[in-house]
């Protein structure tokens, strides 16, 4: 069905950085790209750091009243009380890698090298870079630079735009 | 009969369908995959994958808590 000049496309704004928010960009963009589309990311702002070589990716529990891990038969949803103490987003990160593993769910750092594999187009937003002083050296090899123009000239081609 | 077997047993989504691609593009045209899955999502995504991406759904079938797929590369 899919021929050459008929290829789909899809393209995402990855906007978010935390172990939570990771994992719909990336799962959507490896399926697309198994699925045959061309797929771009586009990491900006917090986003931005889920390129990085080293991911220390933690949760955001704070006023995240919807999370609820299950605990001991049940589930369990942690007080903005405790979430505010010193390495609550450490602590509960942990956690969330134990139940990912657990599952069977793929780890990010696994995600992305898939992602990389498929030869999905990963572009870092430069002006982020600059922003929070960002080396383009700390990040993944095979990453490109652009700007809100090379996403818009993405987007208008795409079939399917994101924003995550 | 199957060319070829995939046992994605105990994987959760995404990697049935990414282990699954990666299986059918070192496989030519006509050969058939088996997938092995425990993953219930994976049934209305490997029908979407057929679907997308032009492949052959030929077998969906359930074992239990496994479920099989039969899939013929055509694209």
């Amino acid at each position: 069905m899919t021929k050459e000049n008929e290829t789909k496309s899809m393209s995402l704004i990855v906007t978010k950085g935390s172990l939570d928010w990771a994992y719909p960009p990336f799962i959507l963009a490896t399926t697309a790209a198994a699925m045959g589309f061309n797929v771009t990311m586009f990491f900006t702002f917090y986003g931005l750091g889920l390129l990085k070589k080293d991911l220390k990716l933690n949760l955001t529990t704070l006023g995240n009243p919807a999370m609820q891990m299950p605990m001991m038969g049940m589930h369990m949803a942690m007080p903005n009380i405790l979430s505010a103490l010193p390495g609550a987003g450490a602590l509960t990160g942990a956690m969330m890698k134990n139940l990912l593993k657990k599952k069977g769910v793929a780890s990010i750092e696994e995600l992305r090298e898939l992602a990389v594999e498929a030869d999905i187009e990963l572009i870092a937003c430069q002006m982020t870079l600059d922003l929070f002083e960002y080396d383009v050296k700390d990040m993944i090899e095979g990453i490109s630079l652009g700007g809100a123009a090379t996403y818009i000239e993405v987007a208008a081609k795409s079939d399917i735009n994101l924003f995550i | 009969m199957a060319d070829q077997i995939l046992d994605a047993k105990g994987l959760n989504c995404p990697l049935p369908i990414l282990r699954a691609k990666k299986a059918l593009k070192t496989m030519s045209e006509g050969q058939k995959l088996k997938i092995l899955a425990t993953d219930p999502g994976s049934v209305k995504d490997f029908e979407a994958f057929c679907r997308t991406t032009g492949n052959e759904l030929l077998e969906s079938k359930q074992d239990g808590d496994v479920y099989e797929f039969l899939i013929k590369k055509t694209a």
